[in-house]
């Protein structure tokens, strides 16, 4: 798997209520698809519409806009499904796609058929199997094919730009935001790109409707997500739970240990204190702390651990992973990172927090794709939660104690 | 009225058009414009066409666009 912190790819039990895309039913299952029913473009722009789904790869965008975007252009697009997984804390994606890779598929059929794709693509990162996924494709082909392409991996790889630049055989680098791929992707065609997770709880919608999708969650927020959970538990693994369940009730099962704060949302995501576990996992109550729910990442910090550590660990990884392509990206990531680190080190420069604040200025908006502001958000939320700790490593120690240089 | 785009991915931080439109850019330590309005995209006012004109004409790299 491409997880360094050693995520287990396997379903964590949930309560059998928010059991949709995990419910044991789905699981393996070879049976046919004639339930699926062929929706027309305006009833799929009516069930995104009215069901509310938003993306799962991180973004959270509404899928009906980006649905709209490519039904109006004049030629027949290409529909893409992102399982790249390029978040290495994430494994919700290679869960699903062993687990209940037919849903993933008929997601894929649904958005195609109504969009009358010229090509339907499943582009997958590397470390995911494909068997699973591949054979639910075989046994659909008669309907639409599928093609699936297994595709070189990076932070980010399944950036929707980067991701049709690797489809057409070019380095997997994000393109200039000025012409969208929903304008032009893969083959010069609109592109519609969506997380295999959105795929998989449109192919549920499309069977059982936007009422019944809405059952679960809050109105603002509804549905089920999968969270992958990580850090310091007892139990690392993907859980699928009701969007506005809270934060502690989410990581649950997989057995927190004496947990500081949480990373919520990846690496690009923000801390949210253990003092707020009862923080409902939506986009409104997570907001307070700079977070989104995104592709559904907790990464549990433990009271064992530097949280100036873990950010400078995180911030020096991000740097490694720009596409290069930047200035304000190549120059100041390092630059943040660096700093961070000297912070994380205990070295009594008291210019360091206004230092970092003011790289974390430079870079927002200054690049071809989020990855500056993504990586400025996480530090820019390390300096606010930790504040204390930030205070204590100027003075010259840690509250952590963690054995570390000086 | 126009605004300014910069397509990060091709501009190599010359600097060129911090200097022919100072009102709207300025240069980062690495010489990268900033948008001095803090708009990602900062808006080009009527009087300032001309200027902008130029300065889209002056990348080399064709990185600076009115769109
Ligand atoms: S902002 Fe950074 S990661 Fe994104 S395209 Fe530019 S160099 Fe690459
Ligand atoms: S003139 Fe062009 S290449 Fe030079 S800094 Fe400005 S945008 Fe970048």
């Amino acid at each position: 798997m491409n997880t360094p912190m050693n995520v287990a790819t396997r379903p964590l039990g949930s309560r059998r209520d928010t059991q949709r895309l995990l419910a044991p039913e789905h699981r393996g299952h070879q049976g046919p698809v004639d339930d699926l029913p062929a929706l027309s473009l305006d009833a799929l722009k009516a069930l995104a519409e009215e069901s509310g789904l938003t993306g799962r790869g991180g973004a959270g965008f509404p899928t009906a806009i980006k649905l709209r975007a490519v039904a109006e252009a004049r030629r027949a697009p290409v529909v893409v499904g992102n399982a790249m997984e390029g978040e290495p804390l994430s494994d919700k994606d290679a869960v699903l796609l062993n687990r209940a890779p037919q849903l993933v598929v008929d997601g894929l059929l649904v958005v195609s058929h109504a969009l009358r794709a010229k090509r339907t693509i499943l582009a997958v990162g590397p470390g995911i199997g494909t068997e699973a996924v591949q054979a639910a494709a075989d046994r659909r082909r008669e309907r639409t094919l599928v093609e699936i392409a297994r595709l070189q991996g990076g932070f980010v790889a399944g950036q929707e730009s980067a991701l049709v630049n690797q489809l057409e055989g070019r380095r997997a680098v994000p393109r200039d935001p000025l012409v969208r791929v929903t304008t032009r992707g893969v083959d010069g065609r609109p592109t519609l790109v969506l997380n295999a997770e959105t795929l998989a709880q449109l192919a549920l919608a499309a069977r059982h409707g936007s009422a019944w999708y809405r059952s679960s969650g809050t109105h603002d927020d509804p549905g089920t997500s999968l969270f992958t959970v990580s850090g310091a538990v007892s139990r690392p693994g993907v859980v699928e739970a009701a969007r506005g369940t809270r934060l502690g009730d989410v990581l649950a099962p997989a057995g927190p240990l004496d947990p500081v704060a949480v990373l919520v949302g990846g690496y690009h995501g923000a801390w949210v204190p253990a003092a707020a576990l009862d923080t409902r996992l939506t986009h409104a109550d997570l907001r307070r702390y700079g977070a989104t729910v995104g592709a559904g990442v907790l990464h549990v910090l433990g009271s064992g651990r530097c949280p100036l550590r873990a950010a400078a660990e995180i911030a020096g990884y991000l740097a490694d992973e720009s596409a290069g392509q930047c200035g304000p990206c190549i120059n100041g990531l390092p630059r943040m990172a660096d700093s961070l680190r000297r912070l994380a080190d205990r070295r009594p420069d008291p210019r360091l927090p206004a230092e970092i604040d003011h790289l974390r200025r430079l870079v927002i908006g200054r690049g071809a794709c989020a990855h500056p502001d993504g990586t400025a958000r996480m530090v820019a939320s390390t300096m606010h939660v930790f504040a204390n700790h930030v205070a204590a490593h100027l003075a010259g120690w840690c509250p952590t104690d963690e054995r570390g240089p000086r | 009225m126009s605004r300014i785009h910069i397509d990060w991915t091709r501009c190599d931080g010359h600097g060129a058009c911090a200097e022919l439109l100072p009102e709207l850019l300025t240069s980062d330590e690495w010489g990268f414009p900033v948008s001095r309005t803090g708009e990602r995209d900062p808006q080009v006012p009527r009087q300032l066409t001309e200027h902008a004109r130029h300065a889209e004409r002056s990348c080399p790299l064709m990185a600076l666009r009115r769109v």
